[in-house]
């Protein structure tokens, strides 16, 4: 299993899970089965285009996926990716 | 080396003095230094009173706002009665009182592209404790003009992340700044506004606290500061993560094909200015045409459509109909007589009856005009304001 972790900002399009675990073996695979799994997250993730939003980052273990091979990135079991959201501040 | 330092410095100082790496130089360094903190709030609370305690002997503080009750949650550099008060003045006060030995100087101020190369360029580093997209970006694209250092931090909710962008590097280059990271910010409302949001009081105090350390790393040289990597603290579950932050094609600034040379319109470039989205208006009822139709027993009926953790906080009696559930609950609103529907302060519950009206035929929606905050200040003032 590969596990993709969500932020805080997107965990209400998951019904609160941060974690989301799917067989997947590649970064496009996982992200596929986890807006299958919250359609909600999709307008989030991805633009109208299906590409991901530049607000966004996703990476594989510590490296940004665009400094592999994006989204067709392959993941040996076990690896840990995170969606990284921008985020300004909480102080309102 | 000439020791800039009184007698009560040395003492003051003693316990930076005696760790090897850092010793009178480093502390001397700190002392020469010039740094910016834009924000006096959540972020700003910690990182003042450390970098002052530990001798930064040049601070400035930009903040505009006045202190709220509702900021001492997490403001910690202030107290009850300085509510009402400045905050750039009291974080000034306060940290004077900590440490005599040092200057600050106050900008009361709202940071701009108009003010902010002025205001950067006077200091030698900036730490960034702001609180919105227009004024993050700002910051960081004043910081790559002006050629500064930018100490990050942002926090939202359990979540905190931290680096230090736009580093001189030894072979005169600059680490990776935050349009590497995002080059552009999220438009408004498709991820949540942090004034939605809200954020756990501690969080802000842990990494205004790692932010402090990185400024002071930053001067000083000691250790290795998060030039290139990005930070990231889940307070609920405590997972930390460090990442690598790489530089960016895309960067309008310092990618391949720079774009911008100049500051720009931030609250254009992050959506929220220019001209104000047409929305078609709502009936609205006042909350005192609401309370005289209670008193004449002709009540109508009233639908709150907030968050349950919000009703917990106030309410005016009304059904709790989060806005997520109106859909698969549209039944329970009748349309033979008159419906107040309300919210915190009216844009919600106007978004809703829009929706209703328009999918499902509704013309007996009235919107409660200002929301329940209007309610509590016009009618009801022994509800809580939030």
């Amino acid at each position: 299993m590969n596990s993709i972790i969500i932020p805080t900002p997107l965990r209400k399009f998951t019904g609160g899970t941060g974690l989301f675990e799917s067989p997947a073996d590649s970064v496009k695979g996982l992200l596929d089965d986890l807006v299958a799994s919250h359609e909600g997250l999709r307008p989030h993730l991805f633009d109208n285009d299906g590409d991901l939003r530049s607000f966004i980052r996703v990476y594989v273990g510590d490296e940004d996926i665009h400094e592999l091979d994006g989204t067709a990135t392959r993941l040996t079991p076990g690896t840990e990716v995170s969606i990284i959201p921008a985020i300004a501040g909480g102080i309102s | 080396m000439v020791n800039p330092f009184t007698k009560a410095e040395l003492e003051r100082y003693s316990r930076h003095l005696i760790i090897p790496e850092f010793n009178l130089e480093g502390q001397r360094k700190l002392k020469e230094a010039h740094v910016l903190v834009i924000g006096s709030g959540g972020l700003g609370s910690p990182m003042l009173m450390y970098l002052a305690a530990a001798g930064v002997g040049h601070i400035g503080i930009v903040d505009f706002d006045v202190i709220e009750d509702h900021n001492l949650q997490r403001q910690v550099l202030f107290g009850v009665d300085q509510v009402g008060a400045s905050k750039a003045q009291s974080a000034k006060d306060r940290i004077l009182a900590l440490n005599p030995h040092i200057e600050v100087t106050v900008h009361e101020t709202r940071i701009t592209s108009e003010n902010a190369l002025e205001l950067i360029e006077q200091y030698d580093v900036v730490a960034d404790g702001t609180d919105n997209f227009p004024t993050r970006y700002l910051v960081n694209d004043a910081c790559v003009l002006a050629g500064k250092t930018n100490v990050y931090a942002s926090i939202y909710r359990f979540e905190g992340q931290c680096s230090v962008f736009n580093y001189p590097r030894p072979d005169g280059t600059r680490g990776p700044n935050y349009r590497d990271l995002f080059p552009s910010p999220p438009p408004p409302g498709l991820v949540p506004s942090c004034s939605e949001g809200g954020v756990i009081g501690v969080l802000p105090g842990i990494l205004g606290s790692l932010q402090a350390l990185e400024v002071i790393k930053v001067i000083s040289g000691v250790g290795d500061v998060l030039d290139g990597r990005l930070f990231l603290f889940d307070a609920a579950t405590f997972g930390t993560r460090t990442l690598k932050v790489r530089p960016n094609a895309k960067n309008p600034l310092t990618g391949e094909n720079p774009t911008q040379t100049e500051l720009i319109d931030y609250e254009m470039f992050c959506g929220l200015g220019g001209a104000p989205k047409e929305e078609r208006p709502v009936e609205e009822i006042t909350p005192i045409e609401l309370d005289a139709l209670g008193k004449k027993g002709e009540a109508p009926v009233l639908i709150d459509v907030r968050e349950p953790y919000e009703f917990a906080i106030a309410e005016m009696g009304g059904v709790l109909m989060p806005v997520e559930s109106v859909p698969e609950r549209v039944a329970e609103i009748p349309k033979d007589r008159p419906v107040v529907i309300h919210c915190r302060s009216g844009v919600r519950s106007a978004r809703i009856i829009r929706m209703l009206e328009d999918e499902h035929g509704y013309a007996n929606l009235l919107n409660l005009k200002g929301g329940i905050l209007a309610w509590q200040e016009d009618v009801d003032p022994s509800l809580a304001r939030y």
